[in-house]
């Protein structure tokens, strides 16, 4: 909402003329500044012109004027100045808008008399772009007659010197999209008086209807009709009203638009102009039917909506309410006489329906901005009469007798407050009185009582602009923003002793820090995916990975729902990343994906009057997808640089698994691995993680089709571990540590290369009893000195005893049982 | 070895061969082997060459032991004597020879430290360096100072109802608020009750409709709106939200928990100022401002988040009675707090993961 300062100063007593202090106030009060235009950079002389001799010159390229303008006091001896100009929307007697020699226009444009085309031109006539005050430079900038005297100073005139503050209006503050409303607040920001241009307009008793006006819908409370026979709409709109429009950031067309706007910016109430020749049979308000159209004044068919409350008369839909106007019955050619007889609608509407029918039919107008956001519903027979007096005055014609007034204006209900709530709510103790000569400045009319504990209780009735006011909340809002949020002291509230972070919460830094710690970034990919991944991942078309969330209004419609794994944006980060110039890789993130039910659960919607029943707040999070917290990981290039200490390696499958296993164990748990097929894995290089028998994640290397499909570096490896599926582990055991020395054996065991290393790793564990403190394999072997088909793994196994040093008999023993353990269970033997 | 060493020991080894046992024990035979001991280890130049002359002057064959068997074929009270002298030449040797050992000892040592010396700015970057993101970073920063304040940590699903996203807050079906904040609807239509949760604010309701009163949460996480990404936006963003819900709370308490705040994320002198607003979910509602000492071009307030008391009526939606229970809540951009905190000019930076960025900050 655009405002220039003058506008406001004739509402508001003393208003200072600093446009930054009246900023600084709006501020204080709750509305945000978003700018303060001020005049363009523009330096005078600067004078109104009567053009009084035009000379078209001739033979040029292009058609110039030759004018003399008479600029009263400016002209030189001889008379009017001659001036060259190009544009051609004026004639003799039009009142113009002259530079003259010395002035500089904005963007630093110096203006002297020069000699161009054979003439020397003394002055430039201006259009509205040149001067800065619009952005109109169709012609020059043409004054309504009578605006200005040749010779007068058009500074003032054009408003230079007055200052635009542009606002943003809070949804809860529909009132404040008028004059009238920011008035009203600036005014009880300064503490000052406030003319409400409400009460200068005097509704005179009406004599019948001005028109027929059936309302057969709710959603339209109130409609006031009001006619002006005999308007002359070619008249001119008056410049100072022009002038308002143009700082407002309305174009002035005609009068007939030209007063609607401005009595919309003025007072709020949005007005609709219907050409009365054009209206067939009374007016009615009614939802659309089903396939009906309308034509709205942008020349767009609109197919309607039942929801979409319309205007009709007996020829169908005229107007989309309180958001555009109908084609069909638009302000058209004056009849017969020149004159035009316009019926003038100003109606109040169900915000609600008004702001779904503008998102429907994507038409946020003036309008529609206002009504969604509650208009006051007893404005509609005093803008009536603002505008039909306007029309009168600059356009001639008469105010018929009749007025139409169907339905009437909901009324507010009294809201009650305890006196000293605004004070509790604070924390500060306001001075005696403040709390009603706040609700008083804000329009309330209060009244008192006694509440049943005997105390104070303020009835506040909101003012009919006012519909927010409906609880003390409310209330004890307009008063402290009055009394200034800057009054309000710093006080830390003594909070309960809390119980820290929780386990889980624990858990997940632990694990993003072991991760970057060992030489891993962190990353936040995005959650939206496309099914063309799915393809390059090669998941099959029953994978319950495809099974996703869609986005009903995805910002690429490639990435339409939220994906269930980490892998693809954290691929697209790795691919970014080697665009960049990067093809060393270690990449990780911990974030939620979302996982839907098989058996989607409805979604309830309980009442928010009282707490959801246990049944319903159940069902809600029933009703919502899985979200689980994953961590993924991918990399690529080399996992140790080369350099002077001699080359690099390469990162590998065994890397994923290992950071898997640093996963497990930054989480407290003792990661499985198995072997294991899923795509995008390599069906040799996957492993499945394990919690027990329980897959909570893979790693290895991908799929070389995948890492092709993508673009990857070959070899990438990823990690992924849903970190919500290990267990929690608040108790882990106290180890035993023995004090005792060790006996340690090394033993080489040959079995088919296809036993896991980790099934025979386990065999000796459990083979090896309780004196078995360690088993480590440091190497494998396969070649010559083993049959083909197998391979042979070397262990040491670390025994101790508890309690005495360990002989190596019982050591010897021990190893023997371990190694019966593989041999029986894999056909291993000692090499 | 040089030449002289070997003059010396050669010296020595010939005197003791040429001279019958007994002559060994005159006082200046004695005399002379520890001189000749003394000169040779001197002369040794390094441990080796001191272990080689060694045998000469301690040796069994050494003057000082030949003495020492000599001394049986003397009398008794000229043994005694003797003893002495040749004790006191033994001991004098072995000293000598300690010396000599102690200071070449040092000496290799040093010799050994110089030659072990390495260029110690040579880089040893074989793993590169790891670093998680900044927006976890200040996520848990912020955690922190309110678990330090007695707060707890409440967290929920990303994808909410929109019961949870905007009823429960006071956002009517149709209330222009709903359009303020560009929703990612989820499912089949809009009217499936599913969103890409648009603020953290729903954390808030759950933690009202779990947790026993008093309540002070802080719900640090991941947020999403329908702006396409620009050096200013992002579709996926961080938001972290602070609500207490006791009795007596009051707007004092949110600004004392504001400027608490500040202070630890800016430094003592900051501070938080109130504006007036509208949250549907707050009455009354501000904007925070922030007064950031480290500003571009100096001290000033930076728009930081908002805040208010909590609207009765999102009290009510979780059963509290608003008779005997207030509070408030605030919530601010991590984004936009790194953004000016940090100086960082493009948005963009924080989602499209390049390692350059992250690792600026660290682990």
């Amino acid at each position: 909402m655009r405002v220039p300062l003058s506008w406001l100063a004739a509402h508001v007593d003393g208003l200072p003329t600093d446009a930054d202090a009246v900023g600084e106030a709006f501020v204080r009060v709750g509305l945000e500044v978003e700018d303060v235009h001020r005049g363009p950079e523009l330096r005078g002389p600067l004078v109104a012109g009567r053009v009084v001799e035009i000379e078209e010159l001739t033979g040029l390229k292009k058609p110039i004027r030759w004018c003399h303008v008479d600029t009263g006091s400016h002209n030189g001896d001889d008379g009017p100045r001659g001036v060259i100009c190009g544009a051609r929307n004026f004639v003799v007697g039009d009142l113009v808008v002259v530079a003259l020699p010395g002035a500089v226009l904005p963007g630093g444009f110096p203006i002297s008399a020069r000699k161009t085309y054979g003439h020397v031109s003394d002055g430039m006539i201006a259009s509205a772009r040149e001067l800065g005050i619009g952005s109109d430079h169709a012609g020059i900038l043409v004054l309504p007659p009578g605006a200005a005297a040749p010779g007068e100073d058009a500074t003032v005139l054009l408003g230079l010197d007055d200052p635009v503050i542009e606002l943003a209006v809070t949804p809860d503050r529909g009132y404040c999209f008028s004059v009238r409303g920011l008035a009203r607040e600036i005014a009880g920001a300064f503490d000052s008086d406030f003319v409400d241009p409400e009460i200068c307009v005097e509704v005179p008793p009406a004599d019948g209807d001005a028109w027929p006006v059936e309302l057969d819908d709710p959603a339209c409370a109130r409609f006031v009709a009001r006619r002006v026979d005999g308007v002359d709409p070619t008249s001119a709109s008056p410049w100072w009203l022009q002038r308002r429009l143009l700082a407002a950031g309305m174009r002035p067309i005609s009068l007939i638009v030209d007063v609607t706007n401005y009595v919309m910016i003025e007072l709020g109430q949005p007005l609709h102009a219907y050409d009365a020749a054009r209206l067939t049979g009374g007016i009615r308000v009614r939802r659309a039917a089903v396939g009906e159209t309308l034509t709205t004044l942008d020349d767009v068919e609109r197919r309607l909506d039942p929801d979409d409350l319309l205007i009709v008369d007996d020829s169908g839909p005229i107007g989309l309410a309180g958001v555009m106007g109908g084609a069909s019955t638009e302000i058209g050619e004056a009849g017969e006489g020149g004159t035009i007889d316009v019926v003038l609608e100003a109606a109040h509407f169900d915000p609600a329906v008004i702001a779904r029918a503008a998102r429907r039919h994507k038409l946020p107008s003036e309008a529609s901005r206002r009504f969604e956001r509650v208009v006051d519903p007893q404005l509609p027979p005093v803008a009536a009469e603002r505008a039909a007096r306007l029309l009168v005055e600059h356009g001639g014609g008469t105010i018929a007798p009749g007025r139409t007034d169907a339905g009437a204006a909901p009324a507010l209900a009294p809201v009650r407050m305890p006196l000293e709530l605004p004070d509790r709510v604070a924390g500060v103790t306001y001075a005696r009185g403040a709390t009603v000569r706040r609700l008083q400045q804000v329009g309330c009319s209060v009244a008192f009582d006694t509440g049943t504990d005997g105390h104070g209780v303020v009835v506040a009735c909101p003012p009919s602009w006012r519909p927010d006011l409906v609880q003390a909340a409310d209330l004890v809002e307009e008063v402290l923003r009055l009394e200034g949020y800057d009054t309000v002291p710093s006080v830390l509230p003594p909070a309960p002793p809390g119980r820290g972070l929780t386990p889980v919460q624990l858990r997940r830094r632990a694990v993003s820090r072991a991760l970057a710690e060992i030489g891993s970034v962190e990353v936040l990919p995005s959650p939206f995916v496309g099914p063309a991944v799915w393809e390059a991942f090669g998941l099959p078309a029953d994978d319950v990975r495809r099974h996703t969330v869609p986005v009903v209004n995805p910002l690429d419609a490639d990435r339409a729902a939220l994906s269930t794994t980490l892998l693809p944006g954290l691929l697209d980060a790795l691919v970014r990343n080697r665009a960049r110039g990067f093809s060393d890789l270690l990449l990780h993130t911990v974030e939620q994906v979302v996982l839907p039910h098989r058996n989607p659960v409805a979604m309830p919607d309980p009442d928010v009057a009282d707490r959801p029943t246990d049944a319903e707040y159940a069902q809600i999070k029933a009703a919502l997808p899985a979200q689980p917290v994953h961590v993924g990981v991918v990399l690529a290039g080399d996992r140790e640089l080369r350099g002077w200490w001699g080359p690099g390696r390469p990162a590998r499958w065994a890397d994923a698994i290992e950071i898997a296993r640093l996963v497990g164990a930054a989480a407290g748990v003792g990661l499985r691995v198995t072997t294991a097929t899923l795509p995008p894995w390599h069906p040799g290089r996957c492993a499945a993680l394990r919690v027990g028998d329980w897959i909570v994640g893979h790693a290895g290397e991908l799929h070389p089709k995948v890492v092709e499909a993508l673009d990857l570096p070959p070899r990438t490896c990823a990690v992924e571990i849903d970190l919500d599926a290990l267990p929690l582990r608040d108790d882990r055991p106290a180890p035993q540590v023995s004090p005792y020395p060790p006996v340690t054996v090394d033993v080489a065991l040959v079995a088919a290369a296809d036993v896991p290393a980790a099934a025979l790793t386990e065999a000796l564990e459990v083979g090896g009893g309780d004196l078995l403190e360690r088993v480590r394999l440091f190497d494998v072997y396969t070649g010559e000195q083993v049959a083909e088909g197998s391979r042979s793994l070397a262990f040491t196994l670390r025994f101790r005893a508890p309690d005495r040093t360990l002989t190596s008999e019982e050591a010897n023993a021990a190893r023997d049982a371990a190694v019966a353990v593989a041999a029986d269970r894999f056909g291993a033997t000692l090499r | 070895m040089s030449q002289s060493t070997d003059a010396t020991s050669g010296d020595a080894v010939g005197a003791d061969a040429g001279r019958s046992d007994a002559a060994l024990l005159k006082p200046e035979a004695l005399d002379d082997a520890v001189d000749a001991a003394r000169k040779a280890f001197d002369a040794a130049p390094d441990l080796t060459a001191l272990a080689v002359v060694k045998p000469a002057h301690l040796g069994d064959r050494a003057p000082v032991l030949l003495a020492r068997r000599a001394l049986g074929s003397l009398p008794g009270p000229a043994r005694a004597e003797a003893g002495r002298r040749v004790n006191a030449a033994r001991t004098q040797v072995q000293e000598a020879f300690d010396a000599r050992r102690t200071v070449l000892e040092t000496e290799r040592d040093e010799r050994v430290l110089v030659d072990e010396a390495v260029d110690v700015t040579l880089p040893f970057d074989r793993i590169p360096r790891g670093a998680r993101h900044p927006i976890t970073q200040i996520g848990e920063r912020i955690a922190d100072v309110f678990v330090a304040m007695g707060y707890e940590v409440a967290e929920g699903p990303e994808v909410e109802s929109s019961w949870l996203n905007f009823d429960a807050l006071n956002f009517g079906k149709d209330h222009p608020a709903r359009t303020m904040q560009d929703t990612f609807y989820l499912g089949e239509s809009e009217e499936s009750g599913l969103v890409l949760r648009t603020h953290t604010s729903p954390v808030q309701i759950r933690a009202l409709l779990e947790r026993p009163l008093p309540v002070y949460v802080v719900c640090p996480g991941r947020t999403f709106r329908t702006d396409e990404l620009d050096a200013t936006h992002t579709p996926v963003f961080h938001q972290v939200e602070g609500l207490a819900v006791d009795k007596g709370i009051t707007m004092a308490h949110l600004k004392g928990t504001l400027d608490a705040f500040a202070r630890a994320m800016f430094g003592e002198t900051s501070r938080t100022r109130l504006r007036p607003s509208f949250f549907p979910f707050t009455e009354p509602s501000a904007e925070v401002d922030v007064w950031f000492p480290e500003k571009k071009g100096g001290a000033g307030w930076v728009e930081w988040g908002g805040c208010g008391m909590v609207n009765p009526n999102v009290l009510r939606a979780c059963g509290i009675d608003t008779a005997v229970y207030s509070g408030f809540a605030f919530g601010m951009g991590l984004e936009r707090t790194l953004q000016f905190r940090n100086g960082l000019p493009d948005m963009r930076d924080m989602v499209e993961g390049d390692v350059r960025f992250s690792r600026a900050f660290g682990v």
